[in-house]
């Protein structure tokens, strides 16, 4: 019988190696799987390459892994909030490397990495500093850029409900960049408020089939009390 | 802007809020960028449905929530608390770009460090900055139907934001089609810069001399 279901954010982790590449769902601190990024500081993997959309706008998201020394290189596109002071620092001093990509990119490439797509060609960012040395090519008249895909070994991702076989469904704005992440990784693990039995949610409404979740992770809810603003 | 030149105020922000959404059509999609721009949601006019888009993965935006009723499952690009309107929806990051760059966006409203008289747009990265701060506004400037800036004319020493050639680093080239700022509202075109109305009390040369690129006066202030 399936059961994808881990009893504590600590044994969801375990396996997770130095070296790894980890896709972290989230927009600031909407749909962000705090519990499992609290579990990994505790784990201690390190020389981490990190994909995720925002960095520094909550202290408990990768700001927290880029403290406890975790972090070797990011990806992400708003690498700027009040907890971005120890990017910052190690940037300076050359221990982190950073890559900046425009969002809609960024989104892109985590879909076509979990589509099989190994790159693509957007007009986004075109004659800016984010598109110097890409490869560039016309179509319609117009300049476009490529762009690679991005896999993770891992994606820690939130939703809001789950079955037994790992379908989601997410709550409102949290779903964010977590569907996109769920596919793109070797290992998904989704922390998710509830967790029900197969059957239970209505076929039309799941947004992430099964087969895209690994393991599963129930956590208390958080939407009560709980605002996160950036700045 | 010299010292002897007096303080022109024209628009106070809000009032150039309520002026930009007398040009959102009704029915249009539309992206109000983080920050300024997103005054403009107060000022629909009434009887339009305009349905705004967040970038973060949703249609039909609605206004702030009431103190104590913020769910942090539901923000907007800024990350702030707010609310879905009836037939409002949400959506993936995918998605969500897919849609923008998809050119299915009716305007963007964004901010701006730096415009040039071609449209070329400076909003990301500060000259010497450790860190830019993309987001979407690349992919918003490329897809959108429609760029209008939402800025002050000046910076807050008082230097032109509008340019003959942008001097930081640049969101995207040729791609915004209309300026609107405390002094006046301009548009981009082919022909370079055309002023296409003054704020009240405000002269036409009292904007050129805060502007760092030459400006055209429309027909219509030609006829006044």
């Amino acid at each position: 019988m399936i059961n994808k279901k881990f009893e504590s954010t600590a044994q969801a982790v375990a396996d997770m190696k130095d070296g790894a590449t980890l896709l972290v769902g989230g927009f600031g601190g909407s749909g962000l799987p705090s519990h499992l990024v609290a579990a990994l500081t505790e784990q201690g993997a390190k020389d981490l390459t990190v994909v995720s959309n925002n960095i520094g706008a909550v202290s408990d998201g990768v700001a927290a892994l880029i403290s406890n020394n975790q972090v070797r290189r990011i990806i992400c596109s708003f690498p700027v909030g009040p907890h971005a002071e120890d990017l910052i620092e190690r940037l300076q001093s050359g221990t982190i490397e950073l890559e900046i990509a425009p969002q809609g990119t960024l989104a892109e490439r985590i879909r076509a990495g979990g589509a099989g797509i190994p790159a693509f060609y957007t007009p986004t960012a075109v004659n800016t500093e984010l598109g110097e040395g890409k490869e560039m090519r016309e179509f319609n008249g117009r300049s476009h850029l490529l762009e690679h895909a991005i896999t993770g070994d891992y994606a820690f991702i939130k939703a809001h409900r789950a079955d037994r076989w790992g379908n989601l469904v997410y709550r409102k704005t949290q779903r964010n960049f977590n569907p996109v992440m769920a596919t793109a990784a070797q290992i998904t693990i989704a922390e998710v408020s509830e967790i029900v039995e197969v059957g239970e949610i209505e076929p039309e409404v799941i947004v992430t089939p099964s087969i895209y979740v690994d393991r599963l992770i129930q956590v208390e809810a958080q939407h009560e009390g709980r605002v996160l603003v950036n700045e | 802007m010299s010292k002897d030149q007096k303080e022109v105020m024209g628009w106070k922000m809000p009032e150039l809020a309520s002026r930009l959404a007398l040009d959102l059509e009704d029915g249009w999609f539309v992206n109000l960028g983080i920050g300024l721009p997103t005054l403009v949601a107060d000022y629909i006019p009434e009887g339009r449905e305009i349905i705004l888009h967040s970038e973060n993965g949703l249609l039909g935006l609605g206004p702030k929530p009431e103190a104590g009723e913020e769910d942090p499952d539901l923000v907007n690009a800024g990350k702030e608390p707010i609310t879905l309107k009836p037939g409002g929806s949400y959506f993936s990051q995918s998605e969500s770009f897919a849609l923008i760059r998809g050119g299915h966006l009716d305007a963007a409203v964004l901010g701006a460090f730096q415009v040039s008289m071609h449209g070329d747009l400076a909003s990301w990265k500060l000259p010497n900055a450790t860190l830019g701060r993309v987001g979407g506004a690349m992919d918003l400037t490329v897809g959108s139907k429609r760029v209008f800036l939402f800025m002050q004319h000046c910076t807050n020493k008082g230097e032109a934001k509008i340019v003959e050639e942008c001097s930081f680093p640049l969101t995207a080239t040729r791609c915004v089609d209309r300026i609107y700022t405390n002094l006046a509202v301009i548009d981009v075109t082919e022909g370079g810069l055309v002023v296409k109305e003054l704020a009240p009390g405000v002269k036409f040369e009292e904007v050129q001399e805060r502007t760092a690129a030459p400006l055209q006066r429309s027909e219509a202030l030609l006829v006044k």
